[in-house]
């Protein structure tokens, strides 16, 4: 990201106003779409560090653990298990996306907004995984560094912890 | 017909935009700097790799328009575009252009795809980092782009005209909304 300061302030804005602006699902929630998403693509970094920030909003490591093993078993809401199914379709590939996903989604409560950012933030994701795995970007391997940086990223937003480099 | 209440008549990406103008705004801005930004890989080769990505990807509004959008930038030469989505590696591009192509198309593939060697390649052929993390970029985000478009099932225009004023707009004034 330091890299390249003129792509790095839009991308992180996109980051900050899906995972972190005012809205009808949570910011834990929003930062398991993340972080489903980024393990369905196997990419380390993205799926640890929005795993931790997952967990230090909702409180709950193992709940992470489990969405990411196995959502449909995990203990959250039936409307966010029917997200995170279009959010799975969606990493596959847009067409992967059926109306019958949709619906579903709908049955469950979903607005259309939580539908388009469920899209939204598997699509951003699949940008943010290839673009770190893509440039085999050094990860640090220390749970604890991840913790840290979710309590921050949970206060400050993106953009001042990547400020911080 | 689109997933949710899109704004009726906008065509593919731009009804997403509409529907969401905060998320509208950094995406038109990522685009903008990466596709029309100050470079040392112009902006034909640029929307080139777009139009490549989003063709593996087989998302048909996104690889038309930024087609269109190359062929703009090099002076109406849909020929070469075509050749590159077809076959990349015997089309009339430069060696690096290949060499970053062959990196963009393992990024579409996966991040983990890309190999030192492929990176090597690029840079035997004068690629430089600039250069090389900007092809992965793009490819990035056209992954991103492609995704959006076709995930909320966006309205594809058909007819190649469209597409050409659509690629001759994006070609001469760009991304971001003034």
């Amino acid at each position: 990201m330091a890299f390249r300061p003129e792509t790095a302030k839009p991308l992180n804005e996109l980051v900050d106003v899906l995972l972190r602006g005012p809205h009808t699902l949570t910011q834990g929630e929003r930062e398991l779409i993340a972080t489903y998403v980024s393990s369905q693509n196997d990419c380390e970094y993205c799926q640890t560090i929005h795993g931790a920030i997952a967990a230090h909003h909702l409180k709950d490591e193992p709940l992470v653990v489990d969405v990411k093993r196995d959502y449909r078993s995990a203990a959250i809401s039936p409307k966010l298990k029917a997200l995170l199914a279009i959010a799975g379709r969606t990493a596959q590939g847009g067409k992967n996306v059926t109306a019958a996903d949709v619906a579903r989604a709908r049955e469950l409560g979903a607005t259309d907004l939580e539908i388009h950012d469920a899209v939204l933030i598997a699509a951003v994701f699949c940008m943010c995984n290839r673009y770190v795995d893509g440039l085999a970007t050094w990860m640090p391997h220390d749970q604890d560094f991840y913790r840290q940086r979710a309590a921050l990223v949970a206060e400050r937003g993106y953009a001042a912890v990547t400020q911080m480099g | 017909m689109p997933h949710i209440a899109l704004p009726e008549g906008l065509p593919g990406i731009t009804s997403g935009f509409a529907f969401r103008p905060e998320t509208a705004r950094p995406m038109r801005e990522l685009a903008e700097v990466l596709l029309r930004g100050p470079n040392t890989l112009t902006s034909g080769e640029r929307e080139m790799i777009a139009a490549f990505v989003s063709s593996r990807n087989d998302c048909h509004f996104c690889q038309a328009s930024h087609s269109a959008a190359a062929a703009h930038h090099l002076d109406g030469d849909y020929g070469i575009v075509e050749a590159v989505k077809r076959d990349y590696l015997s089309a009339p591009v430069s060696p690096k252009l290949k060499a970053l192509l062959s990196i963009a198309g393992k990024v579409q593939q996966g991040g983990k795809h890309v190999a030192g060697a492929d990176v090597a390649r690029a840079r035997a052929e004068g690629a430089t980092d600039k250069e090389i993390h900007d092809a992965v970029l793009i490819a990035a985000a056209f992954c991103m782009f492609n995704r959006y478009v076709d995930g909320l099932a966006t309205l594809t225009p058909t007819d190649h005209d469209t597409y050409d004023q659509m690629g001759r707009r994006m070609a001469t004034q760009g991304y971001v909304q003034r």
